[in-house]
């Protein structure tokens, strides 16, 4: 019992120790202080939006598919504009912010930090729960808020020719600030404060409990790398954030409120912008990637029944990359006309990025190297992510160069270069860390067959649209451009085509879940077996309403988890 | 041993706050959205959005009721003994890094500041660039923005008032230093005085602040000195309004009893807070109003 407060137990109501006790729909769900039902609200949401933002990119690939204006004046039609050149051209700029910004605000961030951090923290470091319950709960629905503000914001007038924020995911000025005069940007920039908000909430959230909440014996060199990603991730958030936070406002009082700061007509500068939102973005794809790192270190790990290969250099490797990170923000503006030292400055540091990343992927190798590899569906996922994230991390090291990113900057090679970074990396680990906890979090088996149908499918879908998009970033294609020229014409149809086998795999997975859902067979502790050895699988599946009500305690002789090899 | 809390850690019933609060947070955005585009005629916005003090009255109302609910449940469980000293700890740690987050919100205005401040002319580094901003705004308006705070901008008398206004904040620094060694020393009556000259000096300091943006020979836009200026003292304004509520707050729980020598974490978070709401202003004073003025003419 506790015994450290005077009255503690007087007062707590009974029903929150009943460990398996679940309160009433509404409550449940709208009310939540539990980190596991919040962890499924953020899954839940995080794949609606993804739906969305995945439909976004196939009405774009169907619009590139061929040279030409073919479906955008239908779409201009369909929101209730009229059609003409500027009008359809909007409507281009609206989808890409649309797609950029949900898919990183609303599909990635939430499930990664939001669903499978909230799951899996406290269950990994053997917790009952969040150090803060409450603002967890409302971290979510600040999510749903901002969520909100950017779906308004289509239907409001926005720059010239309609309705909607076209301005990109990056919002700069003076596009998003003389460029685009209605409220539809004010909505977006709105979004993006209460999103941040709910962000900075849950990164201190996430801090707190790594430091304080692990259980007896659980050093931070014994911590689960999931957990170690987590912590940096959460680290990232609460730094870069604010700084969003100010150029935003900046944005939102240039635009209303008379002030200069990116205009160069009272001396602002627009340039300005681009620097706090990078200082803020180069952070961000981190915070998109670091847990996708985790979670593929816990797979990798268990399917090869070994430990994972240099621990302590894969946490530090994280810790490097978040550290670094916040020094190499100015590679994404290499083409505003920024004099040559900096450019130099910003290639070197960009490139040492490389060696820990580079720790990171000969870790995995050599963690499966001599293994007792076992192909389940979570280690294909792992697998494909290795190959393709390595894909797009060269591509990285070739945009790293200020000499070449000046020829490539705002082509097609870029785009190619991120979607396998992102659409390849972070997905693949969301999708290998899905089927890994599926049946932990739900109590019910998947279907094995279909979760390898739909990795091969997915697989040679989003290689089939993002490959050719490097060739036409060599040949010159800019991207952001809704028509482009007859030269342009074969590897775009190539990468619209491989965009409906993409759609495809996704009703493959939703198959998958509504089978396991309706009539998977029940999932025990630890399914994987042997090589699954942190303290999630110690734990029914699902795990109780409120777990480890009985802290477990980490000895130190213990060979509890993967990744410390025995002491005794 | 289901249904037996064997842990010192706060698990926490269902809340509907967190609910309402991020809905009045939507609310009080829209609310702003309408308000910043409530003339129809300026950009086609549509003419609903002339509601937008309901909404924006709204907004308001909602997050004053989640911060009052919220945090009034915060102190109930505290004084009911639900707040064990990891608990304590928790709120150390949030503590700290809410600050950490509130200081990288102003690393983005203090970086706006130094970069017009330091480079004044960004354009003209460019290469080939010589005559794009007189083109675009006359060569007049161009020599005047080439040096920072632009020609004809006149700046505050960093001596007087926003000299006095350091003083006063750093006083009230040693105010709550003193509330808080009189409550660790179990001394009630010096928590009040110390608690009460420390809200009466932020109440001074924001009456002579507003006063200051009163009488300022400069206007809120316009240019990259006016732009900078208010917005990053107007910000660290707002977190002194803050944090003289917070201190309010943990005067009047003085009153109820509140706080023992060994736990009383609301206030000294309140103390945190307010000594970080202090260091910002000793930036902004020695950065934007001794060093950003320096060499302009003074009003």
């Amino acid at each position: 019992m506790a015994t450290t407060a005077e009255g503690f137990d007087i007062h707590t109501d009974d029903h929150a120790h009943d460990a398996d006790h679940k309160p009433s729909f509404f409550v449940r769900w709208f009310m939540s202080t539990n980190h596991k039902d919040i962890g499924t609200l953020y899954l839940i949401f995080a794949i609606f939006a993804g739906i969305i933002g995945g439909a976004i990119s196939g009405v774009m690939r169907m619009e590139l598919a061929e040279p030409g204006i073919q479906y955008l004046q239908w779409w201009v039609e369909f929101m209730g504009g009229e059609p003409s050149v500027s009008a359809n051209f909007h409507m281009w700029n609206v989808f890409i912010t649309a797609h950029g910004l949900i898919m990183v605000f609303f599909m990635v961030m939430p499930a990664m930090i939001g669903g499978f951090g909230n799951w899996f923290v406290p269950l990994m470091i053997g917790a009952p729960d969040m150090a803060f319950p409450r603002m967890n709960n409302i971290s979510f629905w600040l999510t749903i808020a901002g969520f909100c503000s950017l779906m308004f914001s289509m239907f409001v007038p926005g720059g010239i020719g309609g309705n909607g924020a076209g301005v990109g995911w990056t919002v700069y000025a003076p596009l998003s600030t003389t460029g685009s005069a209605g409220p539809a940007v004010d909505f977006a920039i709105f979004s993006l404060h209460l999103a941040g908000a709910g962000s900075i909430l849950g990164a201190t959230n996430f801090i707190t409990t790594i430091l304080n909440m692990r259980a007896p014996g659980m050093t931070l060199h014994k911590m689960p790398l999931f957990v170690w990603s987590m912590l940096v991730t959460a680290f990232l958030l609460l730094l870069a954030l604010p700084v969003l936070a100010a150029a935003i406002t900046m944005l939102l009082t240039d635009r209303n409120f008379d002030t200069a700061f990116f205009n160069p007509a009272g001396g602002g500068d627009p340039v300005l912008y681009q620097h706090l939102f990078w200082f803020f973005g180069h952070p961000e794809v981190y915070i998109m990637i670091l847990p996708g790192f985790g979670m593929i270190s816990q797979i990798v790990a268990t399917f090869s029944r070994k430990p994972v290969f240099g621990y302590l250099g894969m946490a530090y490797a994280m810790v490097a990359i978040g550290v670094v990170g916040f020094v190499v923000w100015a590679h994404h503006m290499y083409t505003v006309g920024m004099d040559v030292n900096m450019k130099m400055y910003f290639t070197a540091a960009t490139m040492v990025i490389a060696v820990p990343t580079g720790v990171k992927i000969f870790s995995w190798i050599a963690t499966m190297w001599g293994g007792s590899i076992e192909f389940k569906s979570p280690m294909v996922w792992a697998l494909g992510f290795i190959f393709l994230f390595t894909v797009g991390g060269v591509t990285g090291v070739y945009l790293a160069n200020g000499g070449i990113d000046d020829v490539v900057h705002d082509t097609y090679f870029v785009v190619a270069h991120f979607h396998y970074v992102l659409s390849m990396g972070a997905v693949f680990s969301l999708f290998a860390a899905f089927y890994y906890w599926f049946p932990k979090m739900s109590g019910r088996w998947h279907s094995e067959f279909l979760s390898h149908v739909h990795f091969w499918v997915f697989f040679v879908g989003v290689n089939i649209i993002f490959f050719p998009q490097h060739f036409l970033g060599w040949q010159g294609m800019p991207r952001r451009y809704p028509d482009y020229t007859e030269a342009y014409a074969y590897w775009n149809e190539i990468s619209s085509l491989g965009y409906a086998v993409m759609a495809f795999s996704m009703l493959i997975f939703f198959v998958n879940i509504g089978y396991a859902l309706v009539a998977g067979r029940k999932a025990e502790g630890n399914y994987w077996g042997e090589g699954a050895t942190t303290l999630e699988w110690t734990l029914s599946s699902p795990p109780p309403f409120h777990q480890f009500e009985t802290l477990p305690v980490i000895e130190d002789h213990h060979d509890y988890h993967d990744h410390m090899p025995s002491k005794t | 041993m289901a249904g037996t809390k064997n842990h010192d850690y706060h698990i926490l019933d269902p809340d509907i706050w967190p609910l309402i609060g991020s809905l009045s947070a939507l609310t009080f955005t829209t609310g702003m959205v309408f308000m910043m585009h409530h003339v129809p005629a300026t950009d086609g916005a549509p003419a609903q959005f002339g509601s937008w003090p309901i909404i924006l009255g709204l907004g308001v109302m909602g997050l004053i009721a989640t911060f009052f609910s919220w945090f009034g449940n915060v102190v109930r469980e505290a004084e009911r003994g639900d707040h064990t000293p990891v608990v304590q700890l928790h709120m150390r740690y949030g503590m700290i890094l809410f600050i950490a987050s509130e200081v990288m919100f102003f690393v983005g205005w203090f970086w706006a500041f130094f970069d017009f401040a330091l480079f004044p002319d960004p354009i003209q580094m460019v290469e080939g660039s010589d005559n794009i901003w007189e083109n675009l705004i006359g060569q007049e308006g161009a020599a005047a923005l080439a040096q920072f705070p632009p020609k004809g901008v006149e700046v505050l008398n960093a001596f007087q008032l926003p000299l006095l206004n350091t003083l006063i904040l750093l006083c009230s620094g040693t105010t709550v230093s003193w509330a808080h060694h009189a409550l660790i020393h179990g001394d009630r009556e010096g928590l009040k005085m110390g608690l009460w000259a420390t809200v009466a000096l932020g109440a001074v300091f924001t009456g002579i602040q507003t006063y200051e943006y009163a009488i300022a020979p400069f206007a809120f836009g316009g240019n990259t000195y006016s732009s900078a200026f208010y917005m990053a003292t107007g910000f660290h304004g707002f977190h002194v309004l803050i944090g003289t509520i917070f201190l309010i707050v943990c005067l009047a729980r003085t009153y109820k009893g509140h706080f023992t020598p060994r736990q009383h974490f609301g206030f000294e978070a309140a103390a945190w807070y307010w000594h970080f709401v202090d260091v910002v202003w000793l930036f902004l004073f020695i950065a934007v109003y001794i060093w950003g003025g320096w060499g302009a003419p003074v009003h």
